[in-house]
């Protein structure tokens, strides 16, 4: 059976190998950093289930330390040249295309096709984390057929990637350390003292009063955590059920899908949905840390305040 | 009641406003948050180590950058840019209106891995914005190529996130159903999706605005760059 542990299997032999180049890049400007993150994070995908948590908690820090005091630079990455580019284009055409939408193309046929794959009790996919395989199995055919296609170099091709590692460097981790983040925030119970301090605070009689708390709330919870999930419990269990349902009457269903989609607008806003936000600025190679952030506002304030019209008019009688 | 926690948050915050490095802010914020909730240095480094472990899902991710690699040695982002420069009156607000609308959709169908930024928004969405920016105004400064990209991440981004929500499988709608259903409210996930419409629309009908205004700013932000001079890399 494939499961997400075989996708990790999978990450971690890419990473090593990405390790092992960096380490033989010459003329890279910081080798040993970036040999020695690459290399870390390659253990925690190849050993990380069966590590003790506190070991991986150490190995955790260590990574983080790496990533965040800069020791990942740029290296060479036997680059073709412009015209070297160009001329392949211009042979390859349109069949270009063909890996990249090869890995939507073959995540969908997994989702909707492998999954149901079985003998008996063995399925060929796990059944947890189902998109997650579909993807990586994808990102496999498409390195595949992209290799064949091309005619370039396995090597050559992982040079070429490990060139856009480099360039995402930390941010490359942050998606993952701010999931981890969320759930201490939970464990330290910070999500039910911001619900206590605004139930407290607010004159929660008046409903539209109550609809701008839950609304606002949903938005900046969200910015801070980085993730309308973990703002949606605190706020409904706060505000939304005790006083905008069972207070002023208002329809569960409504408040809570149009609720999370205002949470939803608070992620526009936020450097904390890195993967969303920040790790896109790398990938694109932008200037601006906040550039992406910047074009979003003035998609998400107008949303933000038709959300909460819509709360006021949909959810409440 | 114990409020240090929410010192973490304050870490959070300051640290994001003074534009400390990221990785450092958040894991400051993690040891604020451990140690002023009186957990041991043991539990907190359990604690970090279980939350990375089980979200090492999160950098699934870099699989795609080896297809990437390859494409772009191959010259991937020039015959992009080739391609849709061909396509006549295909500007960059009319191109990624297009994508929102496919993405918005394809989402709302549960298929929220058709798109992404290292799947389709740097192979195809931007250099086709700026091969239909460059077929449209001749060439463009680094200036604007800087915000065609950061708008063409940021509409990947508006159709996720509300195409998403409308799919009944989504996490979003278990989510709250689940919620529900623990206090006592048992409702459908149909039902609930639902409600997600009337923002879609509106999300939609937003961001497809501003692109149609992006084009015209662009239109004379292009010429504003010729007038003044201003030398056009490419």
């Amino acid at each position: 059976m494939i499961d997400i542990g075989t996708v990790y299997l999978l990450c971690g032999i890419y990473l090593a190998y990405v390790a092992w180049q960096s380490f033989h890049d010459k003329n890279h400007s910081k080798r040993l950093g970036t040999t020695a993150f690459w290399a870390l994070l390659a253990i925690a995908f190849l050993a990380g289930g069966r590590l003790p948590p506190m070991l991986m908690g150490i190995l955790a820090l260590m990574i983080a330390g790496l990533a965040g005091s800069g020791a990942i630079g740029l290296g060479q990455y036997h680059a073709p040249t412009p015209e070297t580019r160009a001329i392949k284009a211009q042979r390859l055409g349109n069949r270009l295309f063909i890996p990249a939408l090869l890995i939507p193309a073959v995540t969908l046929l997994g989702v909707f096709g492998l999954k149901h794959v079985h003998w008996g009790s063995w399925t060929l996919l796990s059944t947890e984390q189902t998109t997650i395989i579909c993807l990586a199995i994808s990102c496999a055919a498409g390195f595949t057929a992209a290799l064949r296609m091309t005619g370039e170099r396995l090597p050559d091709a992982i040079h070429a990637s490990r060139g856009i590692l480099d360039s995402i460097g930390w941010a490359v981790l942050l998606p993952l350390l701010l999931a981890m983040l969320g759930g201490l925030f939970n464990k330290a119970g910070i999500g039910d003292l911001v619900a206590t301090m605004l139930t407290t605070a607010l004159p929660l009689q008046e409903a539209w009063v109550a609809v701008l708390a839950y609304g606002l709330g949903m938005v900046l919870f969200t910015m801070v955590m980085g993730n309308a999930f973990a703002a949606f419990p605190v706020m409904t269990l706060g505000i939304g059920l005790p006083v905008l349902v069972h207070q002023h009457g208002a329809d569960p269903a409504a408040l809570a899908a149009i609720g999370m989609l205002t949470g939803y607008c608070g992620t526009l806003l936020t450097p904390m949905a890195a993967n969303f936000n920040i790790v896109p600025v790398a990938l694109l190679e932008l200037k601006d840390q906040n550039a992406v952030i910047r074009m979003q506002v003035m998609t998400a304030l107008p949303l933000i305040a038709c959300n909460l019209v819509l709360l006021y008019m949909l959810a409440l009688p | 009641m114990n409020y240090w926690p929410l010192l973490a948050v304050v870490v959070v915050v300051v640290g994001f406003m003074r534009r400390w490095n990221p990785v450092l802010v958040v894991m400051a914020a993690a040891l604020t948050a451990g140690l002023t909730a009186d957990m041991s240095p043991q539990r907190l480094l359990t604690e970090i180590g279980e939350g990375f472990a089980k979200n090492r899902y999160l950098l699934i991710i870099i699989l795609t950058l080896p297809v990437l690699g390859a494409l772009e040695r191959a010259g991937l982002r020039e015959h992009a840019q080739q391609w849709i420069a061909r396509r006549k009156g295909l500007t960059p607000g009319r191109l990624m209106t297009l994508y929102l609308a496919v993405r918005q959709s394809a989402a709302a169908m549960g298929l929220t891995s058709l798109g992404g930024h290292p799947q389709t928004v740097r192979p195809l969405l931007a250099p086709m914005a700026e091969g239909a920016a460059r077929a449209v105004h001749g060439a463009i400064g680094p200036k604007l190529r800087e915000r065609l990209r950061a708008m063409a991440a940021a509409t990947d981004n508006v159709g996720l996130f509300f195409g998403e929500d409308i799919f009944i499988a989504f996490g979003a709608v278990l989510l709250i159903q689940g919620l529900y259903a623990e206090n006592g409210i048992v409702m459908e996930p149909l039902h609930i999706a639902l409600w997600g419409i009337p923002t879609a629309i509106l999300a939609f009908a937003i961001h497809a605005w501003r692109l149609h205004r992006f084009d015209k700013r662009m239109a004379k932000a292009v010429n504003d760059e010729k007038s003044a001079g201003d030398p056009a890399d490419d």
